[in-house]
């Protein structure tokens, strides 16, 4: 099977993904579906995407060789995917640009989006202003406590935020909300997704606009080093920047993709965001993935120190990768995430997003078994401004 | 032919439509359900709709959402909802019961141990809301194998191409949303309704049951009009959250008796 080939028609990816959701909902995405088709087939809108990307984004972003990490860690050479260098401070403004111009092609004057850390509501509540649209975003109210810098930023580029009360506060009931508010105005309205995850065609076309990481990725290596790295290491919350670096890669079956998940207080707690690692297959906010449940079916809290990692389900297409053995998954805890949180702050003078520090961990425990001309890729997803309260309080320091 | 089947039968040759009031098993209590159940029927249920509590009920509205919150606090599952059906069969073989959830539960336990267990119980329909016919994937035919009708929905967005496909994958009724947006909004425009059934009907020869937004015997009364079964959900639901414990299935029982004299109104 040609991965490329992957979702089929009807958006899965083996077993996983598909259509799960109200039949309220059947016609909007089947409208989404043909008019993003058409739009890939359209020249104009994607000459207008890459215009965006380069011009409103900053991209292509830069790889940067972490030399005073790598040789902190003993091992490979580190090198980091800078999507934190993005307008917004993060990989998902790839991904709402794309969909604000599917919106304004639809004819959609209204945007909603679900947040968990805040980065993708910024993002969305950004693009909303750049292309003159009214946008909510729903936030966990659990979220909006602890991403108050986040709230506030979204607040000053016009969106409204609604936080979310139900269930345990957080992204899984934000997207319900959202899912809600939809199936509700489902005329006016274009939902903007913020993850690789949700009914077909969302996580394709998340992935599509996201793959700018990979190609960049996959053109800036040669350069830099002569060659593809051994190994590329991507958070995965939904999934969406490592769907996005991943999905160009398998293209290169010698690269070894490794997708980190929040092993929040450990797996063995039970107190973690690591569906791969420890889940399983479920229905879920539209589709069929792993998923974090408990014996009789019901999805149960999740805990990690990122917001954006704090979600029981994950996008489908890690799901069949997971399957298919075409990337490896495994789940790096909090204590470990802040450790390497620190680490990039003391050697190399940039503050990653606690999302992004879960794939240094990784790194960190990778490099040293590996020789010093080998070369490991991190995706570091995001800026960690939006994280420093979170950091401050767990070390006793209110700001 | 199915319990649902008979039951429209009979309601055709009576002149009467079909009242299909909706609870959430476990709500209140665990052991207030199958009394509930009762209450319904000797009220004038026609059939009863049973919500199994799910954690993210991404179509239901606040009432439907705080009552699932409630039963799984009272730690309410699958297998207690089809224990709940079998303890009401020991006395009422007649009334139809249809089973309305979200997939994953159900999933979870697997469609083809589920179909066995709810057939055994005395479930006569189930309607997994987010599964539309194109993912049911042989789950529709599951459940047909095993003498249980799937229910599908039709909403004021189902497109009239697709209708006759919904239809041909139904068993028992379908069930059309009366309105754009979750379980107990309350922005209902009954001459759309009708002129959405007349569409409906065109193409499928189910009997059509409508529901969402039913608050009101009079509202009822309307819908019955052109409806072959009303469903009343949220309005119920949230009589039984504003009940004292020891007054709650009278008041529903109440409730309910208003809303058959409603529906029985369209047809005099």
């Amino acid at each position: 099977m040609n991965l490329n080939d992957l979702p089929d028609s009807r958006g899965h990816f083996g077993p996983y993904g598909g259509i799960f959701v109200a039949e309220t909902l059947m016609a909007a995405l089947e409208e989404l579906r043909v008019e993003y088709e058409k739009a890939k087939a359209d020249p104009a809108f994607m000459a207008e995407f890459e215009y965006e990307l380069k011009h409103y984004v900053g991209r292509p972003s830069p790889v940067y060789h972490a030399r005073r990490l790598s040789e902190a860690y003993g091992g490979a050479q580190i090198y980091l995917k800078r999507e934190d260098l993005n307008h917004t401070g993060a990989h998902k403004i790839n991904n709402t640009i794309g969909q604000a111009l599917l919106a304004r092609r639809m004819g959609k004057k209204r945007v909603i989006a679900e947040t968990g850390a805040g980065q993708h509501g910024v993002a969305s509540a950004t693009v909303a202003a750049r292309y003159g649209m009214e946008c909510v975003v729903y936030m966990g109210a659990e979220d909006v406590a602890r991403q108050a810098p986040n709230v506030y930023r979204m607040k000053l580029l016009g969106a409204t935020v609604v936080p979310v009360s139900s269930g345990s506060k957080t992204l899984k009931d934000a997207l319900n909300e959202a899912m809600r508010d939809w199936v509700t105005n489902v005329e006016s309205t274009f939902y903007i997704l913020g993850t690789a995850a949700g009914p077909h065609p969302y996580p394709m076309l998340v992935r599509d606009f996201q793959c700018v990481i990979g190609r960049e990725c996959i053109a800036q290596m040669p350069e830099l080093t002569g060659r593809q790295p051994d190994v590329v290491i991507a958070c995965v919350g939904g999934g969406s920047n490592a769907i996005g670096i991943f999905h160009p890669y398998l293209a290169h079956p010698q690269v070894k993709l490794i997708g980190v998940e929040a092993g929040g207080s450990g797996i063995a707690s039970g107190k973690h965001a690591a569906p791969l690692s420890a889940g399983t297959p479920g229905v879920l906010h539209g589709f069929r993935s792993y998923l974090m449940q408990d014996e009789n079916g019901q999805i149960i809290e999740t805990h990690s120190v990122s917001a954006g990692l704090d979600y029981p389900g994950v996008g489908p297409e890690h799901s069949w990768l997971k399957d298919a053995h075409k990337a490896e998954y495994v789940a790096i805890n909090d204590d470990e995430a802040l450790d390497a949180f620190a680490d990039l702050c003391k050697f190399e003078g940039i503050i990653p997003a606690l999302e992004s520090s879960h794939a240094v961990a990784q790194a960190k425990k990778l490099a040293p078994t590996m020789k010093k001309d080998q070369i490991i890729l991190v995706n570091l997803s995001g800026r960690g401004d939006k994280d420093i309260n979170t950091v401050a309080k767990l070390s006793g320091i209110t700001l | 032919m199915s319990r649902i089947g008979q039951t429209f039968t009979v309601l055709k040759a009576q002149n009467k439509k079909a009242l299909i009031p909706f609870i959430t098993a476990g709500d209140p209590g665990k052991g207030m359900t199958v009394p509930l159940m009762h209450a319904l029927a000797e009220a004038g249920a026609d059939i009863i709709e049973l919500g199994v509590p799910f954690s993210d009920p991404m179509a239901d509205g606040p009432v439907i959402q705080r009552a699932s919150e409630r039963a799984l606090a009272n730690k309410v599952g699958l297998k207690d909802v089809l224990a709940m059906v079998a303890e009401f069969r020991k006395t009422n073989d007649k009334t139809p019961v249809v089973l309305m959830g979200y997939a994953n539960p159900v999933e979870h336990m697997g469609y083809e141990k589920f179909a066995q267990e709810a057939k055994a119980a005395g479930v006569d329909g189930v309607l997994t809301v987010d599964i539309p016919p194109e993912e049911s994937l042989g789950v529709a035919d599951v459940f047909v194998a095993h003498g249980l009708d799937p229910i599908f929905l039709l909403s004021p967005t189902t497109p009239e191409s697709r209708v006759a496909k919904v239809a041909e994958k139904a068993r028992g009724f379908v069930y059309y949303v009366s309105l754009k947006g979750v379980t107990g909004a309350g922005h209902l425009d009954v001459e759309e309704v009708a002129s959405k059934i007349a569409m409906i009907r065109s193409h499928c020869s189910l009997p059509v049951g409508v529901g969402f937004g039913i608050r009101d015997a009079e509202t009822a009364q309307r819908m019955a009009g052109f409806a072959d079964a009303v469903v009343v959900g949220s309005r119920i639901v949230n009589e039984i959250e504003n009940s004292p414990e020891n007054e709650v299935v009278n008041r529903t029982r109440t409730l309910v008796q208003e809303l058959r004299r409603g529906v029985d109104a369209a047809m005099k």
